[in-house]
Parts: structure tokens; C-alpha cells; sequence
């Protein structure tokens, strides 16, 4: 029976996988072969399209610029919702029900709404083309996630320990770096998670708000696919490159993945 | 929430990030506000326009297919992802070594830019050297995404299949995993049917998780738009063009700005209307 049962779960995963093998498979190919016929795996195995991507300045320093704008949000993000997700989970006060939901409005917003104020908003402070701006822009839906995140995990801590520790006179910001923050550490890493994901498949306000010296990977794959036309092996290798990231930190969360996709209300 | 007790000095908390929500959220909003009351013809000359606009948008065909399309996608994808997700979690292992690799596998799609996912299926459904394609092609159904409008809504719905089956399926696991043990016994005991465990027992556990499941499907599918221009590009035609694909049109090509803003503030007013009646169903539960 045990074989049976896994089965349509094999399937699922295989299904999963079969456009990512199909990714890989054009990467190693020279465009003469993708071109040429179709084929089930590369017969003429090549390295040539990473190879240019990790020598060609315009190919490589846009993940370069991906990494650091989603490395600033992730940290802009995390550093405010901490307190702001501690007085929601702990306090009470005058607007706390709207503002709550106001957040989780703009994690409603299209972006494509947004794109063209932004650009404004961003050239007229001088942001433009900056990975600052990609790295603020992102945090109109990535704060009010990480604010729910860690509310979520934060509510999951008894009140009593922060009493306890009012009693054995901790001073407030002691009581946060040294007790709070440790106990929640696993929400801190799932907000991290979150951010970092969020800002790293979003493309729309990331091309909108950068030109030549900011540029995302992403936006770079887009130019490339319309302008130098079938250049289908590079823009595999440059996609499969782009899966890495986001594979390596799924392994450090994997265990905690449903619990922030449920944003931490399960 | 449980017990919290009342304190206006939260706010001292809650100010930075107020303040840049605020500054990405109600500065372009009021650009938006300001450009779908007003005519410009360039050199930020305004003219006042009212509610011309609105009126406009409101009574135009175009509007209407593209918004009924948005909204026919949402429904598909969620009666095609839910139960499927719901399905996935029952027959995930809850223990053991292939835990791990089953989450991790699951995730995958998850974490890959919108773009690359279009791009990816884009390749892969291509009919004359991408797998799909060609498999389908030789089962000997005449199948061609560029074409045939059918096959475009094809492979879009498969494409979000493949990249968000697994967040519900991720979420239901963890509701399943909640259960305790104990229940499962007492069902034993009772000598219940799987399905009626699944109704009475696992079912109910999972109502929470499937409300935010099911939220957040709906908004993100509400708004696809990345992956749909990079796969389709709205074609063939306009048959997967959906409203932020048509407002995107309408507002960087065509630059028809007070249109395009109207659009955005009706568009974001539909979101902003199902989200709140979910977040209230969301709260409710939370409640109980």
C-alpha cells in the first residue's frame, strides 16, 4: 500500500520538476541544437552560456543588483515590523484594528496600479535607477507581510514571559534584544524568508524603477529575450542561475515554510 | 490576540513603519487620485475632468472583458488549485527522511522570478522544441499557445497550477499536522471511513488555513501579471489579456494616463472588497 500512496505525490512532484529539467536541458545546449531539432537532453553538452554570463558585466552585476536590493529590503523589513508586530500583539490602541488591515491592503495592491507613480515618486527624490529604490519600493508589500509574520509568532508567546521578566527588573530593550528576539527567532528567519522571496520574484516595480546602473537580473533576461531574439540557451542558463537563490534558503526553512505562508496563523 | 492591555505609546512602535507604508502607499495613490480626475496633454498641464473618466472606464467594453477574464481566471485557478492542494497534503508523509525533500521539491516553484516561470513555460510549451508542446502535439491534439486562444488559457492556468498548487498544498499540510494524533484513534475506534475522517475530522481542522490559502490565491491571481506577459504576452489577440495586463497597456503604451488611473483605483477597489470580506471571514475564525 505504502508505494500506492505516494504515488500521485510522485506524479505531482514530477510535474514540478519537468519545466525546471526542461530549463536546465536548453542551458546546456548551443543555440545550434536548440534550434536545430528537438532533443530530450543536450548531445552537445556546453558550458558556454553560463560562461558568458559570469564574464559579461551586463549579465552578472544584475544579480549583483538583485541580491543587493532584496538583501536591503529584507533587512529595512524586518528591522521595522519588529516593534511594530510586538505593540500589535501586545497593546492596545486607537486604530490598531484599521491600521492592521490598512497594511494588509497593500500587500492587495497590483502593481501594475502603482508602476507609473512610482516612477515618478522615486525620480522626483532622487532614487531612480538606485538599488535604494527597489529596496523601499519592496517594502510596500513586504513589511505589512513581515508585520503579519511575526505578529503571528509573536502571539504565540505567552504574555507571562514578558511580566517575568518586568519582574526580575529587565529594563524594556533588554527585555527585547535579550529574551523576546531569541524566542522568536524561528519567526524572525520565516519573515526573513518571506522578504527575501517576495522581493526576489517581484519584477514589475524593479524594472520600473531602475535603467542601466541599478538593473535587476530579471529585467536583464527580458531585454535580452526581445532584442537579440533567439538567444534561448543563454536565457535558460540565466533563469536556472536565478532558481539558485531561492533554493538555497528554502533548505534553511523548509520546516517553517507553511507556518509564514500562513502568515504565522496556524 | 489574546489578552492585550491598552497603551497609546504602541504607536511609537507601530510610527516607522507607518511612515514608509505611508510614503509607498498614499503618495502614488494620490498621483493616481490626481491623474483620473484630470486631462493632461503633457508640459503638467491639467485640465479638471470630474468623473469622466470613471464613467468612461465603467461603460467601456474593453473593460468589462478584460475585467470578466481577470475574474475567469481567479475562479478557475482556485477550483483547479484547492482541492488539488488539499488532495497533495493528505498524501504527503507526515514523518520520515522524504519529509524534507518533498518540502523543499514543493517549494521550488515558489521561490523562481514571475518572470522566469513565463519565460520557463514559455520554452517549455513551445510546439516545436519545448516537452509540453511537443507531447502534447503528439498525442495528436493540434496544440499551438501562440495561436489558439484555447491553448493560450491552457497553458496559463497550467502554468499557475505548476506555480501555486503548492502553496495551498504547503498550507494544508501544515493544518493537517496539527491534528493530533489522538483523533485519528478515536476515528479508529469509531470504525470511520477515510472520507469521513476527511469530513468530520481533517476538513474542519483546515478551514483557517484554507481561508488564508484562498485569500491569498485570490489576490495574487487577481493581479498576475508578470508571468502571463512574459508566456502570452495578453495574445493571441486579447484573449489573456487581463486587467493589469490591459491597464498596463493602457497607461505605458499607450500613455492615456486618466484612463489608466481610473482604471487602477476601480481595479483596486474590486481587490480591496473581496480581501476585506475574507479578512473579516479570517478574523472571525481567529476568533472562535
Amino acid at each position: 500500500m505504502p508505494r500506492l500512496r505516494g504515488l500521485p505525490l510522485m506524479l505531482y512532484i514530477i510535474f514540478l520538476m519537468l519545466p525546471i529539467y526542461w530549463l536546465l536541458n536548453m542551458s546546456f545546449k548551443t543555440t545550434n541544437e536548440i534550434l536545430g531539432g528537438f532533443s530530450l537532453w543536450p548531445h552537445e553538452f556546453t558550458l558556454d552560456n553560463y560562461r558568458e554570463i559570469f564574464t559579461d558585466p551586463t549579465w552578472y552585476s544584475g544579480y549583483i543588483n538583485s541580491i543587493t536590493y532584496v538583501v536591503m529590503n529584507t533587512v529595512i523589513s524586518i528591522t521595522v515590523a519588529l516593534p511594530a508586530a510586538y505593540a500589535f500583539s501586545r497593546y492596545r490602541f486607537i486604530g490598531d484594528k484599521h491600521l492592521f488591515f490598512w497594511l494588509l491592503s497593500n500587500r492587495m495592491a497590483p502593481p501594475a496600479v502603482f508602476a507609473l507613480p512610482f516612477f515618478q515618486l522615486y525620480s522626483a527624490v532622487g532614487l531612480f535607477d538606485t538599488p535604494f529604490a527597489v529596496a523601499l519600493a519592496h517594502c510596500l508589500f513586504n513589511i505589512p507581510l513581515a508585520v503579519w509574520i511575526l505578529e503571528g509568532f509573536m502571539s504565540g508567546v505567552p504574555r507571562e514571559l514578558d511580566e517575568t521578566a518586568y519582574v526580575d527588573g529587565y529594563s524594556f530593550p533588554r527585555f527585547f534584544f535579550k529574551i523576546f528576539i531569541p524566542n522568536i527567532s524561528s519567526g524572525i528567519g520565516v519573515a526573513a524568508f518571506f522578504c527575501f522571496m517576495f522581493s526576489w520574484v517581484e519584477l514589475l516595480l524593479a524594472k520600473t524603477l531602475t535603467a542601466v546602473e541599478a538593473k535587476p537580473i530579471a529585467a536583464t533576461m527580458t531585454r535580452t529575450a526581445s532584442t537579440s531574439g533567439y538567444e534561448l540557451g543563454l536565457l535558460a542558463a540565466a533563469g536556472a542561475l536565478t532558481i539558485i537563490p531561492g533554493a538555497i534558503v528554502i533548505y534553511f526553512v523548509r520546516n517553517y515554510i507553511a507556518k509564514g505562508f500562513a502568515l504565522g496563523r496556524v | 490576540m489574546a489578552v492585550r492591555t491598552t497603551n497609546q505609546k504602541a504607536w511609537l512602535f507601530v510610527l516607522p513603519v507607518f511612515l514608509l507604508v505611508a510614503f509607498n502607499a498614499l503618495i502614488p495613490l494620490m498621483t493616481v487620485v490626481n491623474y483620473s480626475v484630470q486631462e493632461t496633454f503633457g508640459d503638467n498641464v491639467f485640465f479638471w475632468e470630474g468623473l469622466r473618466w470613471y464613467q468612461q472606464v465603467l461603460h467601456s467594453e474593453r473593460f468589462h472583458d478584460a475585467l470578466l477574464r481577470q475574474l475567469a481566471f481567479s475562479f478557475i485557478i482556485l477550483a483547479i488549485e484547492v482541492p488539488l492542494g488539499i488532495y497533495i497534503a493528505l498524501r504527503m508523509p507526515r514523518r520520515g527522511p522524504w519529509v524534507s525533500v518533498c518540502l523543499v521539491l514543493m517549494a521550488l516553484p515558489l521561490l523562481i522570478p514571475w518572470n522566469v516561470v513565463g519565460a520557463m513555460w514559455n520554452i517549455f510549451a513551445l510546439p516545436d522544441i519545448g516537452l509540453l508542446g511537443r507531447a502534447i502535439n503528439g498525442l495528436g491534439i493540434d496544440y499551438n499557445y501562440t495561436q489558439e486562444p484555447l491553448a493560450a488559457w491552457f497553458t496559463v492556468v497550467l502554468m499557475d497550477v505548476w506555480h501555486w498548487t503548492s502553496l495551498v498544498a504547503l498550507l494544508c499540510y501544515a493544518g493537517l499536522c496539527a491534528i493530533p494524533d489522538a483523533y485519528y484513534q478515536a476515528a479508529k475506534i469509531d470504525g470511520a471511513r477515510p472520507w469521513a475522517v476527511f469530513r468530520y475530522i481533517q476538513l474542519p481542522k483546515l478551514k483557517r488555513v484554507l481561508t488564508i490559502a484562498i485569500l491569498l490565491r485570490f489576490m495574487d491571481s487577481f493581479m498576475i501579471y508578470t508571468e502571463v506577459v512574459t508566456l502570452t504576452g495578453g495574445g493571441p489577440g486579447n484573449a489573456t489579456t487581463f486587467l493589469s495586463i490591459d491597464l498596463v497597456k493602457i497607461a505605458l503604451g499607450q500613455f492615456d494616463l486618466g484612463p489608466a488611473a481610473a482604471m487602477s483605483l476601480i481595479y483596486f477597489l474590486i481587490t480591496l472588497l473581496v480581501c476585506w470580506v475574507f479578512y473579516t471571514l479570517m478574523m472571525r475564525n481567529e476568533a472562535d
